[in-house]
């Protein structure tokens, strides 16, 4: 029996000839990541190893992303020990807040990750870049320690389901919907310790910036990764960005797969999760009245210029609904400043919303959109747990840039066709 | 190795926000993180939790972030081990990492109710309800992680390679 895509790239870094789920390997890291919550609390772990030096300083990416700018003393200090702990080890990529971005915005578009590499990162949500035909992986800050240490991390092989992609999604129909979709379909948990393989002829109508949303977004299915194959599109994008090899793996023929679900994007509508799991999911002619007081539109799932171009495109020559609060943030510098040039900020500041720097601030309640009891966002970010973005009694609702736009018109849950777009 | 204690008992789906809020993530003390475990689930767990008491909850523990300060707050709370229908991987990951007992048992995780004292035993994978007098076979390891858990996480593991 043949490999899914992801076991092929585990094998060929794991020194195997062939793999099977469930087997326990030891793959070679090609990247590992850390940010200024969970970096800390690795470089803490990796005072105690007999190890002391990085594997490799051009393989470890350091982003201060989560309370930045500092938000209090405390993060300060997180972010001091990471900034200290990177001009100690040399560590190539550390981004200072000038240069930075949220962390999976920046890492693709600094060029550091390509297609075959195996990546963990002690974030969730470094599971994007499956987007780009890689093995990626969220863990935890001790997997980051002994990453960083050793250049190597261990794995249980995962089994996978197939999602086949079929047909052209509809005007306003991104990837954040597609992904919403899936999730609502099986579950949060329903590729749990699994891959999702992305297939399919309907994989060419969607854009790179939507390859990205739907990769990090596995994790909220429960997966361990999210993979696309290597296409044109995907091989432009890398040329584009990086000067590192890349390395196209596709699954044998003969792959097995746990599960395989045939969808077809035409038939697709925009798709809001509704309060507290992103399984709980409604397409947007079934939510109902939902009046709302904050609109949030950024993250490392719909913070790029596509998805901004999208709002900008709702927003242009309309108003923020009175009494509402719309902050919009680029995901990485380079984002802002295009959306800066293409004149996209000036459209937000003059529709009423507030344009703010890179940060994953709101998204996890952070900083920077804090929610106060019993109120509600509609949000393009990746989770609406409870007190997610705030006091335990406020709601978040995940949309797409287009709903989230149209809704900061409305002042409630709408679709742009509400608008007559 | 074993463990014994009594149950606090939660439901599907408990994401690692409500186990430890971002909002506290600008420490990464475990005492402090302890003093707000469980806080947006359960508020009265940091006053009612003993050292030694056991989670017991249904499927997909620790969904959600990868914040290692989940499992280290739920470890730093006292709590011996915490049995589940199913984890969320990178909880699972992290917790053998730092070395928090935890075990994935689907019957014991819908029988046992919360405040029985159950005890667990952690080479055979069995867990005892003692209050209830009820016995689950829960699911060992894989030798590769109980080497982990054995060297009380994967740091010490390493060192001792």
């Amino acid at each position: 029996m043949g490999m899914t895509m992801t076991q092929i790239i585990l094998a060929a870094h794991a020194g195997l000839e062939k793999v099977t789920a469930g087997q326990l390997i030891e793959a070679d890291l090609d990247l590992v990541l850390g940010n200024d919550v969970t970096a800390p609390v690795a470089i803490h772990e990796m005072e105690k190893m007999k190890i002391q030096k990085v594997f490799d300083k051009d393989k470890i990416a350091l982003v201060p992303d989560h309370f930045t700018p500092n938000k209090d003393i405390k993060s300060a200090q997180h972010c001091k020990i990471m900034r200290e702990f990177a001009m100690d080890q040399e560590i190539t990529n550390y981004f200072e807040i000038g240069e930075m971005g949220i962390e999976h915005a920046l890492l693709p578009e600094k060029g550091l990750v390509v297609a075959g590499d195996v990546v963990i990162g002690a974030d969730s949500h470094t599971c994007t870049y499956g987007a780009l035909g890689a093995f990626s992986t969220g863990v935890g800050s001790t997997d980051m320690a002994a990453g960083m240490a050793t250049g190597k991390a261990w794995f249980k092989v995962p089994s996978a389901i197939k999602f086949v992609l079929t047909g052209k999604p509809g005007k306003w129909v991104s990837g954040k919907d597609i992904i919403l979709h899936i999730i609502g379909m099986i579950g949060v948990d329903g590729a749990l310790y699994k891959s999702m393989e992305f297939v399919g002829e309907g994989i060419t109508h969607l854009s790179m910036d939507d390859r990205f949303t739907i990769a990090n977004m596995a994790i909220e299915a429960g997966a361990k990764n999210g993979i696309f194959p290597v296409d044109d599109l995907a091989i432009q994008y890398m040329k584009e960005h990086s000067k590192k090899e890349y390395k196209i793996y596709e699954a044998d023929e003969d792959a097995s797969y746990d599960e395989t679900y045939v969808i077809d994007l035409s038939k697709l509508k925009p798709t809001v999760a509704f309060p507290h799991l992103p399984e709980n999911t409604r397409t947007i002619d079934q939510v109902g009245d939902i009046k709302i007081d904050q609109v949030v539109i950024g993250s490392c799932t719909n913070g790029r210029l596509d998805d901004l171009r999208i709002a900008a495109k709702v927003l242009e020559g309309r108003k923020v609904a009175k009494g509402l609060r719309v902050i919009i943030f680029p995901a990485t510098q380079a984002i802002y400043l295009k959306a800066m040039e293409e004149g996209l900020l000036a459209t937000f500041i003059k529709a009423g919303a507030v344009v703010s720097t890179p940060t994953c601030g709101p998204c996890l309640g952070g900083h920077m959109g804090i929610l106060a009891a019993g109120e509600r966002a509609v949000a393009t970010t990746n989770r609406n747990f409870v007190g997610r973005m705030g006091h335990v009694e406020s709601e978040v609702y995940l949309a797409s840039p287009a709903v989230a736009a149209a809704s900061a018109v409305t002042g409630k849950i709408s679709g742009p066709e509400e608008l007559g777009l | 190795m074993k463990a014994f204690g009594r149950v606090h008992k939660y439901g599907d789906n408990v994401d690692t926000d409500v186990i430890i809020p971002a909002r506290y993530l600008n420490s990464s003390d475990p005492k402090e993180l302890a003093s707000k475990c469980m806080i947006d689930i359960d508020k009265d767990f940091v006053n009612r939790v003993k050292p030694g008491d056991i989670i017991v909850a249904n499927k997909n523990f620790g969904c959600g972030s990868s914040r290692e300060h989940a499992p280290i707050a739920i470890k730093a709370s006292g709590i011996s081990c915490v049995i589940a229908e199913t984890f969320a991987r990178i909880f699972y990951r992290n917790s053998i990492n730092i070395g928090l007992p935890i075990i994935e048992c689907a019957e014991a995780a819908k029988e046992i109710e919360a405040g029985d004292e159950v005890e667990i035993d952690f080479d055979s994978g069995v867990i005892y309800n003692r209050t209830k007098g009820t016995k689950y076979q829960g699911q060992a390891f894989p030798e590769f992680m109980q080497k982990i858990i054995k060297a009380e996480g994967l740091i010490n593991y390493i060192n001792n390679q």
